[in-house]
């Protein structure tokens, strides 16, 4: 199968030729296959919002491209715009991005600039609200008086709605409480699976990536250090924290466990996980006895 | 094309003798260049202002090629002086082309002028690429305290003007993420006729006035917090005190001043 989206020996430079220049991105090669779901993560300033704004065309490569379905985005000022339709990315705090007078029109907003009929439009947007768990009532209502975690899903909804079959999400879960974080990852999930979409996740919450994500990129001072399941990615677990992230707690317990001399696999990062290994590591003892 | 390369008021962080001076003293000497620049009047006079400006600028350590960038949004002005002072000049001819007549005294006061722009335009950058917004409104609040006596709001002027200046780099932050963020939705901003970009602003201005009003609010909150009441009484963290060399500065800025008053009243 060929990579969906994929960067080739990507480098980005901000502010060249003056004294605030900063290299953030270097020769950097990432790729994501259709259907399937990544998380990127990385420390503030690593590097990761320059890749993902890459990855839709939002920001053009000091050197190297950006392939999207094997084709490079930039060949042409309308491939370009028309990748940002199949490339869905969701901001940081996208619920400051909502302007228009109903809930309805802003969601719409991204399908009519698609130059999509009414019906489509109208089809689309029901859905999209339909993914993030909105009813029909709040359509008709203005999204400025709706409760933040309302917002932040009327917005990724406008971004679902253009049906991306890439879709980004730059930290969606930044700033709620635990009900509202778990909510929006179970969305992302139902459009992932109902719509075999790719989702590239930004996040810092190591058990957050652990238990959604197939596959982890680990993104550090503009490059990719560590990239593949989380089992793999967290047995690096020293690096790791060196590199200001860390492993989920159930990682670090286990890793302390076997420093003691316990006979538990490494590779254990969730709850569900760990369940089975103390159980399976007690049998285990109960036999020999 | 991204909003970050806008230069205007933008301050270049550096440890020259020139960043090290009073900001009052770099106002005041800017003050004194400038009328210096309009009592000028022939080559000589220009050419020891631009040898001062040059002595300066090399001091300071700002690139010639950042003081250039900030001229490119006047080269408009620029040609449109040039080109009035050109044709509208009575004196000597040198040519006439159908209704318009070139002299020589235009092309002189053509060229004399553009200098004059340009110079005036490169040493305020200069101001501003070596001077932090907070030095220079502390520099302003400090010059402007006489005022005071005549119940002027100097003070508050000086925290609205702070203020402004500290979310200057905050906003064209905003303008840039919503911006990107709507154009993630297929929005466009460069093209179509000037109705349709109108329109297009529409999501860009919405929400960042939305969010303009919040941070207004928020920073309203944490500075009641922090017992802000006014300048009433209030002291600062960094006193301005003037060095030998600030008096230096502002004593040979108005030296020059003279002397090209002079030396302009002499034809030079």
């Amino acid at each position: 199968m060929d990579p969906i989206i994929e960067t080739r020996q990507l480098t980005h430079v901000y502010s060249e030729g003056t004294p605030f220049r900063h290299v953030a991105l270097e020769g950097v090669d990432f790729s994501a296959m259709p259907g399937e779901y990544i998380a990127v993560i990385g420390r503030t300033g690593s590097g990761k919002s320059t890749l993902i704004q890459h990855l839709n065309g939002l920001l053009k490569p000091t050197s190297g491209e950006v392939l999207f379905d094997g084709g490079d985005i930039w060949s042409s000022k309308e491939r370009t715009h028309q990748v940002r339709f199949q490339v869905g990315l969701v901001f940081q705090y996208p619920e400051y991005q909502l302007f228009e007078e109903t809930v309805y029109q802003d969601i719409s907003f991204g399908p009519k600039n698609m130059g999509l009929d009414k019906e489509e439009i109208d089809r689309r947007v029901r859905q999209a609200a339909r993914f993030v768990g909105l009813d029909d009532g709040v359509l008709d209502k203005s999204p400025f008086d709706l409760s933040g975690g309302q917002k932040r899903r009327v917005a990724i909804a406008g971004v679902i709605a253009m049906e991306p079959q890439v879709l980004i999400l730059d930290e969606p879960t930044a700033g709620l409480d635990p009900s509202g974080a778990a909510q929006i990852l179970e969305n992302i999930r139902a459009y992932h699976q109902e719509k075999n979409a790719c989702v590239i996740l930004v996040s810092h919450s190591m058990e957050e990536v652990a238990r959604e994500a197939e596959r982890l990129v680990v993104i550090d001072h503009g490059h990719i250090p560590f990239s593949g399941p989380p089992a793999d990615v967290f047995a690096h677990g020293p690096e790791l924290e060196k590199m200001g992230l860390g492993v989920p707690a159930m990682t670090r317990v286990f890793a302390r466990l076997r420093a003691m001399g316990v006979d538990v696999p490494a590779s254990v990062y969730t709850v569900e996980q760990a369940r089975d290994a103390v159980l399976s590591a007690l049998a285990k003892r109960g036999g020999e006895r | 094309m991204a909003l970050k390369d806008i230069t205007l008021g933008q301050f270049f962080p550096g440890s020259s003798p020139i960043h090290r001076l009073d900001p009052r003293a770099k106002i005041v000497g800017l003050v004194a260049y400038i009328v210096a620049l309009f009592l000028a009047d022939w080559f000589v006079t220009y050419a020891v202002l631009l040898a001062v400006l040059a002595i300066v600028v090399k001091v300071s350590t700002v690139k010639v090629k950042a003081l250039l960038k900030g001229l490119k949004p006047v080269i408009f002005l620029l040609v449109f002086t040039a080109v009035l002072n050109i044709f509208y000049t009575p004196g000597t001819p040198i040519f006439s082309l159908w209704i318009f007549t070139v002299t020589y005294e235009g092309v002189l006061h053509a060229f004399f002028m553009v200098v004059r722009i340009m110079m005036l335009i490169s040493c305020t950058f200069l101001l501003t690429y070596t001077t932090s917004p907070l030095a220079l409104t502390d520099g302003l609040e400090s010059l402007l305290s006489p005022l005071k006596k005549l119940h002027a709001p100097v003070h508050e002027l000086s925290m609205i003007m702070s203020i402004a200046l500290r979310f200057i780099p905050t906003l064209i932050e905003e303008t840039d993420k919503i911006m990107s963020a709507q154009r993630a939705r297929g929005a466009d901003f460069d093209t179509g006729n000037l109705l349709q970009r109108a329109k297009a602003l529409i999501p860009l201005l919405v929400p960042l006035f939305i969010s303009a009003f919040r941070r207004a609010d928020e920073l309203a909150t944490a500075m009641e917090c922090r017992c802000y009441h006014g300048g009433e009484g209030r002291t600062r963290m960094n006193r301005l005190r003037f060095r030998p060399g600030d008096v230096m500065f502002i004593v040979g800025a108005v030296l020059l001043a003279a002397v090209i008053g002079v030396m302009g009243h002499f034809g030079l």
